[in-house]
């Protein structure tokens, strides 16, 4: 991936961001089991931030995407998975199709205010019924005149409690599973919505909502791209979510090695440095070069998606990327906690906060199964039974 | 108003850095650098300045091809053009003086803003050398003891405030026992303490602007200076390994200890 001046700059503007205007907060957020997303995103915005890869005349850069994937990179400085998770979303995960598919008329309401953080936003893909399987997802978009009326609900949405807009995949035909939906910007002011909050596991800092729609009412210009093309539209924006959410682990695994490193180099025991044991430095090597390589397929990934993001091999390698941060995530966690001993299962160990966090890598934005099923078909390996 | 601003590539604190065993000097490979935290100082006050009385800030550094990333730090938080002066080699305070003279005879600026000094070998000199060589007034460790950043301090008077024609400076400096006012004529030379501002960050669009603005490039001979150094570094040393700390049973040992070893108590 190239690393030009620019690169290095944009790095370290956002670790300096990361490190004056979100770390000093983490704890407070975590423990308010919210962030207060409106500022967050409106210092953003002012820098620039969060129109990398969007167009110019909608107030973004129009940089490619080596440029958002060291941004993401950097945001792993932050001290809890919350902070980069949430941006993500509005970078790279409900922005996308909408910057890609969606018309100027609804780029300029929507996407413009986002890049500005004046608005914030999430993606609603998941629902109670049907997360793995989004095919099989049940909100419905009637067509009645202008309007769509959308009913159902959507599950695990991050940002949810606080979103201005929503990217929401639903159904608005009654066609094949895969050619029956269409992603559709819904105002959260629209009356018929409701939310409620899910408590977690870990990402505390972050608001995950379960929405419900209630003959909620958009006008039909409202919908990105063509009618029917939103299953599609979705498989392609997934694939800047999935770069984002390994690139923003790198930093942070980077970080927990380090920190353990340094924690075991302190500590004693049984007349030396815990980290003087061969089991415990070279548990250490092992994991730094697991990092390695994850951050080499990354590169690779991006370098690709550069040249040409329709590029099937693309999929599976962004794929690859998704799957080998959440193992490796739930691995590195586990590994480091453990050399930390009883200070490891306490609440507010950095090492803790990163387990509890890191955990969602190998569900969240697909998980390691269905990710392993994309790489399967890419390999021509997948039985036919299981395609959907 | 013309504002000119140094812009100094440091080591980043933030770096380990170590002395290599010969003593000649600190191990480069693997280090970080970024611009010297008094200069961003001095360039977020010249724009601020600039933002309020018009003009432009230009931004000067001295060294190898790899001050330009330093240089382009400052063009991206807001500074319109930079003079890279490009010598590589020894270098100390009296010819960095020399140096920056002479851009300031030809760029003829109003105001020459410097940090106190750099962190890297924390000299505190060159501001000083400028002005006696110039023959302009000084105001250095320009400050303010509250954060500016505070809606209360936005208020107030800032630390640098031009006179009302314009040809005049007067500058906020922390002194032992408070705050002095000094105010100087311009053109004049003021050096930045840590708490005059509260830098900017590099925007995305200023950091892509920063690339098409430009850099002149200018050498020692050029601008006739003689840069042989006065000053020689000998030797390098790190400062002695701190000792790691005992635990005392009881607090009865512990004020024999400070007692009878530390004798602090
Ligand atoms: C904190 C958090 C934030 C989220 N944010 C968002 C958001 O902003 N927007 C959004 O739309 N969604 C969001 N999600 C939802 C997330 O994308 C889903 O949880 C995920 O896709 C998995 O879906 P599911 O939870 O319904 O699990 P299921 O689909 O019920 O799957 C459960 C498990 O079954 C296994 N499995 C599934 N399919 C297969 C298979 N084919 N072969 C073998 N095993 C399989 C996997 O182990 C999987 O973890 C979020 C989730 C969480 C927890
Ligand atoms: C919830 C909880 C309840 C507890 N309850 C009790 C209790 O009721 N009573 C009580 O007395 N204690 C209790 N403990 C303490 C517990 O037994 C210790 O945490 C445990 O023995 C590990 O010691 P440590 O935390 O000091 O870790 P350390 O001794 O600092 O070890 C840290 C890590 O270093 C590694 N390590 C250590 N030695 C070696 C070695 N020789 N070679 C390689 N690696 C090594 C291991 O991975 C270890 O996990 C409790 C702890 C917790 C978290």
């Amino acid at each position: 991936m190239q690393q030009t001046q620019e690169h290095r700059a944009i790095r370290q503007t956002v670790r300096k961001f990361v490190e004056q205007e979100l770390n000093p907060h983490i704890d407070a957020w975590e423990a308010a089991e919210i962030f207060p997303a409106r500022e967050v995103f409106r210092k953003l915005g002012e820098l620039g931030l969060l129109g990398i890869t969007k167009p110019a005349e909608f107030g973004g850069l129009g940089l490619d995407a080596s440029f958002s994937v060291a941004f993401a990179e950097e945001l792993g400085h932050c001290t809890c998975g919350a902070l980069p998770m949430a941006i993500g979303v509005v970078t790279d995960m409900a922005t996308p199709a909408l910057a890609r598919f969606g018309s100027d008329a609804l780029r300029r309401e929507f996407l413009a205010p986002t890049l500005t953080g004046e608005r914030v936003c999430s993606i609603a893909v998941s629902e109670p019924g049907a997360g793995s399987d989004v095919a099989g997802v049940t909100t419905t978009a009637r067509r009645d005149g202008d309007d769509y009326v959308i009913d159902g609900s959507k599950m695990w949405i991050t940002n949810g409690m606080q979103a201005d807009w929503i990217c929401l995949l639903a159904n608005t035909g009654d066609g094949p599973a895969h050619a029956n939906k269409s992603l559709i910007v819904v105002p959260m002011d629209r009356p018929g919505i409701t939310r409620s909050k899910i408590r977690k596991l870990g990402m505390w800092a972050s608001d995950t909502a379960q929405l419900f729609f209630d003959g909620v009412r958009v006008p039909v210009r409202f919908r990105i791209g063509e009618e029917g093309r939103g299953f599609a539209m979705q498989m392609q924006q997934f694939q800047e979510e999935r770069l984002f959410v390994a690139a923003s682990t790198l930093v942070t695994f980077d970080r927990l090695i380090a920190q353990t490193a340094e924690y075991t180099r302190q500590r004693k025991a049984f007349g030396q440095p815990i980290l003087d044991n061969q089991t415990v430095h070279f548990r250490l090597a092992e994991l730094q070069t697991e990092v390695e390589a994850l951050r080499a397929l990354i590169y690779r990934t991006v370098e690709l998606y550069v040249e040409n993001k329709d590029d099937a091999e693309v999929v599976k390698l962004a794929s690859m990327c998704k799957l080998k941060s959440g193992r490796l995530a739930r691995e590195l966690a586990d590994g480091c906690l453990q050399y930390w001993g009883g200070m490891g299962f306490t609440w507010d160990n950095p090492v803790a906060r990163a387990y509890r966090d890191l955990r969602l890598g190998s569900i969240g934005g697909g998980a390691d199964e269905v990710m392993l099923g994309i790489i399967s078909k890419a390999m021509g390996t997948l039985p036919r039974k299981s395609r959907g | 108003m013309k504002i000119l601003v140094t812009a100094k590539r440091v080591e980043d604190p933030e770096s380990k850095i170590k002395v290599k065993p010969d003593g000649s000097g600190i191990v480069q490979e693997g280090l970080k650098y970024k611009i010297n935290p008094f200069d961003e100082i001095g360039v977020e006050e010249g724009l601020r300045l600039v933002a309020k009385h018009g003009g432009e800030v230009v931004v000067v550094s001295i060294g190898g091809k790899e001050v330009q990333e330093q240089l382009r730090h400052a063009l991206a938080m807001g500074a319109t053009r930079a003079v890279w002066v490009n010598h590589t080699g020894p270098l100390d305070q009296m010819g960095v003086a020399g140096l920056l003279q002479k851009v300031a005879e030809k760029e003829k600026p109003d105001l020459v803003i410097l940090g106190k000094q750099a962190i890297d070998d924390d000299q505190n000199q060159v501001g000083q050398y400028l002005a006696e060589f110039l023959g302009w007034g000084q105001a250095t460790f320009a400050s303010k003891v509250e954060s500016l950043e505070s809606e209360q301090e936005k208020n107030k008077v800032p630390a640098l405030q031009m006179g009302a024609d314009n040809k005049s400076v007067r500058v906020v400096r922390e002194v032992d026992n408070g705050l002095a006012t000094l105010e100087c004529a311009l053109p004049a030379v003021v050096t930045t303490d840590l708490r005059l501002n509260l830098p900017r960050y590099a925007s995305l669009p200023g950091i892509m602007k920063a690339k098409s603005k430009p850099i002149e490039e200018l050498t020692p001979a050029k601008l006739s200076v003689d840069v042989t150094p006065k000053v020689q570094v000998l030797k390098m040393a790190s400062p002695p390994p701190r000792k790691a700390g005992i635990k005392v049973p009881d607090v009865a040992t512990l004020v024999d200890k400070l007692r009878n070893e530390a004798k602090v108590v």
